[in-house]
């Protein structure tokens, strides 16, 4: 048997050489703000099990730059991670020295990159895999489980990013909840608006350029200032209107975050309603007059439809759009994850700043999978192949 | 029956029906042809209210079309195009059952109506029946878009071009299957097209336009005979008159008493098929046999050359 070169996994392997021999695996600080100290893997693992984790590695180089069984490869990669993830864990118990509650232990570059070629390892076998949309949907949720495992189980306890977790448990979690409330509530807002008016610029053309120019103008402004000219209207109307402080509306803090949020929903949203109608075949439309369906039947029973997938391609963009955007509300008072990256940055606490950040990126990932499911999902349903 | 009273329509300045008269028999066939931006499928347009007319009225079975909504007239009229037009996320018992379900039909009517239709153009309705319309071939979307807007038993079918996207061998097919569904339910329909020699096989009347207006409406052997105008003279093709002419009747009608040799031909084929038999088989007379395979005659080359001849 003749052996062939996989050219992702020279990548992949690069990546995971270089990660693994030359990078950092973690960080040892003497208290949260200090420079940190480089530990390479030999250094931050107990004796033999840094032997055998670089063993690990080269064997897996052979693996992934070789072009070997795509389901070996998931396997590895899979397998790999979850080591990495255990490894990092009893890292920072090793590192840590008994009774000391000041030190600090991250991961090191070398240990993101070694994740990261594993992760791209696992997603490229993934990909070659076709899993259908059920069974991605299925995987997120066994990563997730292992995650929550992993968190429960006391497994990362000595990680530092934990450590600064221990000390804000509670306000994580109000955090939390406002940052998915922020995500999910203006994108929520922004379908029950964009939805509508997409189907309005469908039907009136007069109106379709004009709409989606301003649109396009709001999504150009710079988030910080839009919260900015936010500030004056919203404060007035807390002011003015009757009723409008007692339910949260003010010139600060959440209000202006949701109301931002939602303008920049909004043309996702209501582009991909325009698209999606104007790509209903013609034909179809036609027919549906001929036969006798009133526009409303016309619109709920083949136009919406038919578009469906369109539109939600544009729910995606937004809901993924929006987790990540929801970080900058905490500059003005609105909350969420974004709380603790700006202390973070604030204290030159990179700790904090990934207590902020890593759940941000963990929580669009996975809306990303779902929706990329659900998309799929309703794409593949049979009357709409291409 | 249609009657179709002074109607005119206008986009601003452009009419493009003008002034249009005509009446429709019931359980004929009416073909409406013409060049294209000639009015015609405008014409038929008017005639479900897809388009409203700028003047005229549009009476069917001796009430005006606008006495009920438009959508609610458009479910009483079958309705086919170019294309077919089906629902891509609908199946094809589905799609059939569109205006029945529309019309609030009984769901056991419904499923027996789809049954009969589909049986009716030849399509097994356990295996098409769940199907989508992309895994279907151009012939049978058509079958399909026409067993669609015949669900609910309309008096009447409007067809725009609906063969216009087959090839030939399909079209002829289509055709054929058209006439024998018109003789089995007794429809009304009103087809447009350009294609003459489509024509001249389905229409009982042929109504040609010519920049919004009606040129000439006749049967096909009047037109041929006697062309209005230099127009229609062109459109039919001065070159193809015997054919067409040939075309219109059946070989039945040609037969004469006596045998010949040869392969029979059947007595519905048109007299222009037996006319090509004749040539290819290089004889001059062949045998005509009926539905049930006994001989009724034969045809003879000087038959059917007389046939084709300009009639005095």
């Amino acid at each position: 048997m003749t052996l062939r070169i996989d050219k992702l996994g020279v990548v992949i392997a690069a990546l995971l050489a270089y990660g693994a021999f030359v990078a950092p695996f973690a960080n040892f600080r003497a208290n949260r703000i200090v420079p940190g100290e480089a530990r390479t893997i030999l250094e931050a693992l107990p004796s033999g099990l840094g032997a055998a984790l670089l063993v690990f590695v080269a064997v897996s180089l052979v693996v992934i730059v070789l072009k070997t069984p795509t389901l070996l490869r998931l396997v590895l990669g899979l397998a790999a991670t979850l080591a990495l993830a255990l490894l990092i864990g009893l890292s920072a118990r090793y590192l840590t020295p008994p009774e000391n509650t000041y030190a600090r232990v991250a991961p090191a570059s070398g240990f993101w990159l070694t994740s990261f070629a594993f992760v791209l390892l696992t997603a490229d076998a993934l990909t070659r895999l076709r899993l259908s949309p059920y069974a991605r949907i299925a995987l997120l949720a066994a990563v997730a489980a292992a995650a929550a495992g992993l968190l429960l189980s006391g497994a990362w306890d000595g990680l530092s990013i934990l450590k600064e977790y221990a000390s804000r448990a509670d306000t994580f979690w109000l955090e939390a909840s406002r940052h998915v409330v922020l995500a999910l509530g203006s994108l929520a807002a922004a379908a029950l608006f964009g939805l509508p008016i997409g189907i309005l610029c469908h039907r009136v053309e007069a109106l379709r350029a004009g709409v989606l120019n301003v649109l396009n103008i709001i999504q150009t402004i710079p988030s910080i200032a839009l919260f900015g000219l936010l500030i004056a209207p919203l404060g007035w109307i807390a002011v003015h209107v009757p009723g409008a402080s007692a339910i949260g509306i003010r010139g600060i803090g959440a209000a202006p975050a949701f109301v931002a949020l939602f303008l920049y929903s909004l043309l996702p949203v209501v582009a991909n309603t325009v698209v999606g109608l104007a790509g209903v075949p013609r034909d179809a439309n036609e027919a549906a007059r001929g036969i006798g369906m009133t526009d409303r039947q016309r619109l709920f029973g083949v136009e919406l439809p038919l578009a469906f997938p369109v539109i939600l391609t544009g729910i995606r963009i937004v809901l993924v759009q929006n987790i990540g955007l929801a970080t900058i509300a905490a500059l003005i008072g609105g909350g969420g994850f974004g709380v603790f990256v700006f202390q973070g940055i604030g204290q030159t606490a990179m700790d904090l700043v990934l207590l902020g950040a890593v759940p941000t990126v963990a929580l669009a990932f996975a809306a990303a999978v779902v929706l990329d499911a659900a998309t799929e999902l309703s794409n593949s349903k049979p009357g709409r192949a291409a | 029956m249609i009657e179709i009273e002074a109607i005119t329509k206008r986009y601003g300045d452009t009419t493009v029906v003008d002034d249009v008269s005509m009446t429709i028999a019931p359980h004929t066939i009416t073909v409406i042809v013409g060049t294209s931006g000639s009015g015609k499928t405008t014409l038929m347009r008017m005639i479900n209210r897809l388009v409203e007319p700028s003047e005229g009225t549009i009476r069917i079975d001796g009430a005006d079309n606008h006495a009920i909504p438009g959508h609610e007239l458009r479910r009483r009229i079958g309705y086919a195009i170019q294309g077919h037009g089906l629902f891509p996320h609908r199946t094809v018992a589905q799609n059939i059952a569109t205006v029945p379900t529309l019309l609030g039909w009984e769901r056991r009517r419904i499923d027996a109506k789809v049954e009969e239709l589909l049986s009716l153009f030849q399509l097994d309705a356990a295996a098409f029946g769940p199907r989508y319309p992309h895994e279907l071939s151009g012939g049978q979307q058509q079958r399909v878009g026409v067993a669609r807007a015949l669900a609910a038993e309309p008096n009447i079918l409007l067809m725009d071009e609906p063969f216009g996207a087959l090839d030939p061998v399909i079209r002829a097919k289509a055709q054929d299957d058209l006439l024998a569904i018109q003789r089995h339910f007794g429809t009304t329909i009103v087809l447009v097209t350009h294609d003459m020699e489509e024509a001249f096989h389905l229409a009982d009347k042929i109504a040609v336009m010519d920049k919004g207006k009606i040129v000439q409406y006749a049967a096909p052997e009047e037109m041929l005979v006697n062309p209005a105008t230099d127009f229609v003279e062109t459109l039919i093709g001065a070159g193809e008159r015997p054919f067409r002419l040939l075309s219109v009747g059946t070989t039945g009608e040609a037969a004469e008493a006596g045998t010949a040799d040869g392969e029979p031909l059947a007595a519905d084929a048109s007299q222009r098929d037996a006319l090509s038999a004749l040539l290819w088989s290089g004889r001059d007379a062949l045998p005509v046999v009926g539905a049930d395979g006994e001989p009724i005659g034969r045809v003879t080359l000087a038959g059917l050359a007389r046939r084709a001849a300009r009639p005095q």
